[in-house]
């Protein structure tokens, strides 16, 4: 997973072959303050790029998790469940949301780079 | 007076530590669980011991103890009393949750639906018996119209979101008797949670609307996304930053020109009522939140009401049962008549009496011009913290507002302190925090609404209460803030844990021991 890429909506997806592990960012979770509760999609559900994947809550607010690109899930991160603060203390790692497989790569190259989210999120704060 | 000769409460219960009365401070009283008061032999009745019956339960029987503390009369009058001292509220002082939370409850309303010819009614009772209450019902149906400029009205939804899912059922029933199954429901970005929520209840899908940079919806964004296959929009207007859609009646026709219906959400009915009628937004459905608008109590010790408003091509589809005047009088009609198709019944009964009666008392007493002035006081009261705060902290939008003054935490900026910090600090300055963190569309959101009740006076000291704050966060004084609350009972409580790992059920000590 060395490509990672990033949405506006602050998901974050790493391709490795046709799967691809999709979660939300640092600066999501920063937003967020401490998760309390995550529901993922079930493996085999289709996802449409832009509709939603799963639902993250925290203290402050109950936000979709949107779907980067259009696949299939084949798994989710069933340590959420019991434990949603890796949310907050690995967003990128071990705080993943759910693996899809991916229906088409080129959805995955168009959106932003790491730079790039990095300048998107700077002109929002 | 202590019955310890009475029958014992719980017989054979070990006895409990006396956990009361020793941890006051300053007349602050903590206060320990009823159960935890438990005193074996404490009653506040003195029944006589049961007398000698077979036992015809077989396999029911109770094996365990019933459990109930042993407590006398004054025990409990001075636990509820104390907990209900601990209750900040409306009747105390200012808090800027406004009429989301409650607005004052004029006195009048209150004694007029203690009276026992609307409190003691049953909802069986023969309709010969109860015609002043059905009239009562009538006279708001007829007022909620008039206010509205709507043709009909449904009293039956039981609450705000209850009024939303009634407008979308009549909603998908429409569509169904025109043959088509629309899937699509859309929702501002900034609208309240209840909206999409009741939407896939209802089985749509629900889609998002962006908001432009005045904080409202963005016409262009909205026409892109209509579609044959969309149902409704839902749109509150004032929408929840506080604005006037003031392009309400352009979005009415874009979506009745792709066949979709309008459900305009009514919480904020508040700010315009009396002022102007929602009928000439263009809406199909509405609901109103009876405690927002009518100083009704939210709930009120029982569901709470929200009435709901149709439009012509909506109205057949209203739900049962609802009340008609002929020749004999009133009559609750409990089965579809004529030419409506209703979708059936929303609860077991007609909707909440004692709200009806609250409602119609305020709507009474004050008059068409009474209410144009709550308006438009609600609105001058939330545009004079506008004003006042303008500088010291930050408004989200420019204004003017309507009932609702908002602001971001961009003066918050570089100072380590939260949105959050600065609502628990208010605790300390004895204010209630505001709604805060949303609308979800502004950062750090401070939503603050002062409703008409408050006088100058009162705005004025919740005013330099803020500005004082505001200086102590820009002046580095973010340990305060974080230490904050000092002054309440609880500093501050570990939410966190409370939504990951909630305790819903007291247990015994022992029970609780034996279960680690």
């Amino acid at each position: 997973m060395s490509d990672i890429k990033f949405t506006e909506d602050h998901e974050w997806i790493g391709l490795d072959g046709d799967i691809a592990t999709i979660g939300i960012t640092d600066y999501a979770q920063q937003q967020l303050g401490d998760v309390v509760f995550v529901e993922l999609p079930q493996a085999g559900r289709k996802v449409t790029k832009g509709g939603d994947a799963a639902v993250v809550e925290s203290v402050k607010a109950a936000s979709e998790v949107y779907a980067p690109v259009d696949g299939e899930v084949t798994e989710a991160n069933a340590a959420l469940s019991d434990n949603p603060a890796l949310v907050n203390s690995a967003p990128m790692g071990e705080g993943w949301f759910f693996k899809i497989r991916v229906a088409d790569k080129k959805q995955v190259a168009a959106l932003m780079t790491e730079a790039a989210y990095q300048t998107f999120i700077a002109g929002l704060k | 007076m202590d019955r310890s000769q009475g029958r014992a409460a719980r017989p054979g219960a070990v006895a409990a530590t006396e956990t009361g009365g020793a941890s006051h401070r300053g007349l602050q009283l903590e206060e320990p669980l009823l159960f935890e008061q438990d005193s074996p032999g404490r009653s506040g009745v003195d029944f006589p011991a049961a007398p000698k019956a077979a036992d015809r339960l077989g396999g029911l029987r109770r094996k365990g103890v019933v459990g109930l503390p042993g407590l006398s009369e004054p025990q409990v009058i001075r636990h509820f009393t104390r907990l209900s001292q601990k209750n900040y509220s409306i009747d105390a002082g200012l808090y800027p949750l406004g009429s989301c939370t409650m607005k004052h409850n004029p006195r009048l309303n209150e004694k007029l639906a203690r009276h026992p010819g609307f409190a003691e009614l049953h909802p069986l009772q023969p309709m010969s018996t109860v015609q002043g209450a059905l009239a009562l019902m009538d006279e708001l149906a007829r007022w909620l119209k008039t206010l509205t400029g709507m043709p009909a009205v449904a009293l039956s939804p039981a609450a705000g979101a209850h009024g939303e899912l009634c407008g979308l059922v009549a909603i998908r029933a429409a569509l169904e008797a025109r043959g088509e199954s629309r899937k699509r429901v859309l929702v501002p970005e900034s609208a309240h949670g209840t909206n999409p929520a009741t939407a896939a209840a209802c089985g749509f899908s629900v889609q998002s609307i962006p908001a432009d940079s005045r904080g409202r919806v963005d016409l262009g964004a909205l026409r892109a996304m209509l579609g044959p296959d969309v149902a409704a929009l839902m749109l509150t207007n004032p929408n929840t930053c506080g604005l006037f859609e003031n392009e309400v009646v352009e979005i009415a026709k874009a979506v009745h020109d792709v066949g979709a219906f309008f459900y305009c959400d009514g919480a904020n009915f508040n700010a315009i009522v009396g002022r102007v009628r929602p009928a000439d937004f263009g809406i199909d459905a509405m609901h109103i939140n009876l405690h927002k608008t009518f100083s009704t109590p939210h709930g009120g010790g029982g569901p709470g009401s929200g009435p709901v408003v149709l439009s012509a091509a909506l109205a057949p589809f209203a739900p049962l049962p609802y009340v008609v005047h002929g020749p004999d009088g009133f009559r609750l009609v409990e089965m579809a008549e004529g030419a409506a198709k209703s979708f059936g019944r929303l609860k077991g009964f007609h909707g909440q009496m004692g709200m009806f009666v609250r409602a119609l008392a305020y709507m009474m007493s004050h008059g068409r011009d009474g209410l144009y002035e709550a308006a438009g006081d609600a609105v001058l009261n939330a545009n004079y913290l506008l004003a006042r705060l303008k500088g010291h902290l930050t408004p989200a939008f420019d204004g003017p507002c309507m009932h609702e003054a908002l602001f971001d935490d961009r003066f918050l900026k570089d100072t380590g302190v939260s949105t959050l910090d600065f609502a628990k600090a208010m605790i300390d300055y004895g204010y209630h925090p505001m709604t805060m963190y949303f609308p979800l569309v502004v950062h750090g959101a401070l939503l603050m609404e002062p409703t008409e009740s408050e006088n100058r006076d009162s705005l004025d000291r919740f005013i330099a209460a803020m500005r004082e704050l505001a200086a102590r966060a820009r002046a580095g004084d973010a340990a305060f803030f974080h230490e904050a609350p000092t002054l309440a009972p609880r500093r501050r409580l570990d939410e966190t844990r409370a939504a990951r790992q909630p305790v819903l059920r007291w247990r015994p000590p022992t029970a609780r021991r034996a279960a680690e």
